[in-house]
């Protein structure tokens, strides 16, 4: 497998008193999804709008490397970002109706992504419109290209949005929180799309929720994002078999699990709320909440290896809580 | 003592504009819905978006008049009863602390409103307040303080003790932890558990997180397009879902469990739209076990062991 998106101490910064993302390392890799998991106010969006080059204004980045295809985005000016936005590079936001604009048809929308990107007319990108909505599972792909978006149901319009990301064959797509907002039932279906869609495509996708469930079903590789730092990265399997660092670990209790927990028994939950981050603050973001904390937690965290590719940031040693556990 | 609900036959039905020229659109939120409450449980309601469960919980709270039907708490009718009242016995928890707390009010103003409503004095307010507060895991000092000042997870202690401090005994909760982080929303269910022993409360929880309801309620109503189409014991509804809309809603819970993938819920992509409610099962243009006679006969709930079920199929 080929690294396709690798980004390394990645840093965003908004003003001189906070700092969004101190210093992320993820890779994607062809055909793989990667992750992004944490709680509000973690970084995990920042820094995809950094790899996209869609910060608001006002923010800084900066990063030891940000790579695509071999291509680093560093350099790139404005226009070429944009040429490549939403043709390699395609994305999918959380709000499907404040994402697409309400004044156009969802044909003249989407058509306008090809003609962009690869010119051409808009006859042949209305036809391969209808033909990847007719692929997202949408019925009567004709009729819906004449529709606006506020006369599509939220699970439409999600649909739309990925038939839209796809229109020019993307390699990378990043999603972020693309179901939050949508029912259990069709957040399942739109999910499933997304994982045929990878197998036929071979996507690379980099997936942005606070859904562990999601997680868990969806992702190849995880990083676990916690203050602007990822404190855990590893592959799906390895990190729900040994969570490592003590905030992996409070995140998985918090979920209830049915047939696991006793009904009425008391969920684990993390004390206290997610820190802001000041620029030039030191040591581990969690200690505050953190029931393992102590003095060494104030300066730098050691990066650790708990197993080959699994990762994480804690001055606790690899197998602590498995003994503890014993 | 705790009260029971019930809900006789009630119906809810919204006029919704749709142009000068056109006829207003009639929308069955909620369309004979008969349940009942028992005392002391924690009652679950789950359902998608417009299934009516919003709807339905307020009707319980008295905040729309029903266009049809009746509510008794303990015997008695909802509507008939004086508004102070029904303040005393049923109080809401809301989904967005951020909007269900007046941002221009201090903690103690928002909290206390309830008891000055009542008619009570200023210093007996004060006290009952701060112990309310320290009961909900604030600090008292935190009265002083605007909503603007708190975490999202503190707001909602904030509007948990303000359902509270009159000390009700139904409190019905509308989607209270779904605008919250999972760190935090344990915080808060395991608060409400703890309330709901030690001050023998009736909760009414509505949901769309089915892990979150399997986890804190002993009995679960499911919603569909108005209706009630399965009702029963949690651990018999998460066990054996008998009704194909329970089955595709528990099939598409996500638990944290790696390797299972995205399982295929297969419900099509028509939508539940409650302005245009199909005949027959409301159910059956997204039902994957449809046949010819759900198309055109309308179900009614139906008693199968200890659950009611609306399907003529199970």
């Amino acid at each position: 497998m080929s690294a396709l998106l690798e980004v390394s101490g990645l840093r965003v910064r908004f003003n001189e008193k906070a700092e969004a993302v101190r210093g992320v390392s993820i890779t994607v890799n062809k055909g793989e999804t990667h992750c992004l998991v944490g709680e509000s106010g973690c970084g995990k969006s920042v820094s995809a709008l950094a790899v996209m080059g869609l910060l608001a204004k006002g923010g800084i980045r900066t990063a030891d490397a940000l790579s695509f295809a071999g291509q680093d985005l560093r350099g790139l000016t404005e226009g070429q970002m944009s040429r490549l936005r939403g043709d390699k590079m395609a994305m999918i936001f959380q709000e499907p109706m404040t994402s697409l604009n309400p004044a156009y048809t969802i044909g003249s929308q989407m058509a306008e992504v090809l003609v962009r990107h690869r010119g051409g007319s808009k006859r042949a990108a209305l036809d391969r419109a209808a033909a990847l909505l007719g692929r997202v599972g949408i019925t009567a792909p004709g009729l819906r290209l004449g529709q606006f978006p506020h006369q599509l149901s939220g699970g439409l319009r999600q649909r739309v949005m990925i038939a839209m990301a796809l229109m020019c064959d993307p390699d990378l797509l990043i999603a972020d929180e693309p179901t939050t907002a949508l029912d259990v039932t069709v957040q399942a279906q739109i999910l499933r799309l997304l994982m045929e869609l990878q197998a036929e495509l071979g996507l690379a996708i980099l997936l942005i929720t606070h859904d562990l469930g999601i997680v868990a079903r969806m992702a190849h590789r995880v990083s676990v994002m916690y203050a602007g730092k990822v404190v855990e990265s590893a592959s799906a399997e390895a990190l729900f078999a040994a969570p490592t660092h003590p905030y992996t670990r409070g995140l998985l209790d918090c979920v209830p699990i049915p047939g696991k927990i006793a009904r009425g028994a008391p969920l684990g939950s993390i004390p206290g709320t997610v820190p802001r981050i000041s620029l030039g603050f030191q040591g581990c973001g969690f200690r505050d909440r953190c029931g393992h904390a102590d003095a060494s937690c104030a300066q730098d965290v050691p990066a650790q290896s708990f197993a080959e590719g699994h990762d994480y940031a804690c001055r606790l040693p690899a197998g602590w809580a498995t003994e503890r556990a014993a | 003592m705790s009260a029971t609900i019930e809900i006789r036959d009630v119906a809810k039905i919204f006029r919704q504009f749709s142009g000068v020229f056109t006829a207003p659109r009639m929308v069955r939120a909620v369309d004979g819905v008969s349940l009942t409450v028992p005392a002391g449980g924690c009652f679950g309601i789950v359902g998608e978006s417009g299934c009516g469960k919003s709807t339905l919980a307020r009707l319980i709270l008295g905040l729309h008049p029903a266009s049809s039907g009746d509510i008794l708490v303990d015997g008695r009718s909802l509507m008939a009863m004086p508004r102070r009242e029904r303040a005393r016995l049923i109080q809401p928890v809301f989904q967005d602390p951020f909007s269900s707390l007046n941002p221009r009010r201090s903690i103690h103003d928002i909290v206390g409103l309830p008891l000055a409503a009542q008619g009570i004095s200023g210093s007996e307010i004060t006290k009952r307040v701060h112990a309310m507060l320290e009961r909900v895991g604030l600090r008292a000092e935190m009265a002083g303080r605007s909503p603007a000042q708190l975490s999202g997870g503190q707001r909602q202690r904030v509007a948990i003790a303000r359902a509270l401090v009159l000390g009700p005994r139904i409190v019905v909760c509308d989607e209270p932890t779904s605008a919250l982080d999972v760190s935090v929303q344990a915080q808060i269910l395991n608060l409400l558990a703890d309330l709901r022993r030690d001050m023998g409360l009736t909760l009414v929880f509505i949901s769309h997180n089915l892990a979150v309801v399997e986890h804190i309620c002993d009995e679960v109503a499911v919603m569909y397009l108005g209706r009630v189409v399965e009702h029963a014991e949690t651990d018999a509804l998460f066990r054996a879902p008998t009704h194909p809309y329970t089955r595709a809603l528990l099939a598409s819970v996500l638990t944290p469990e790696p390797g299972l993938g995205i399982p295929d819920v297969g419900l099509g992509d028509a939508y539940p739209d409650p302005a245009n409610i199909p005949p027959g099962c409301r159910f059956h243009p997204r039902c994957p076990m449809v046949t010819a006679a759900c198309r055109t006969e309308l179900q009614v709930p139906r008693r199968v062991g200890e659950r009611v079920v609306e399907c003529m199929l199970a």
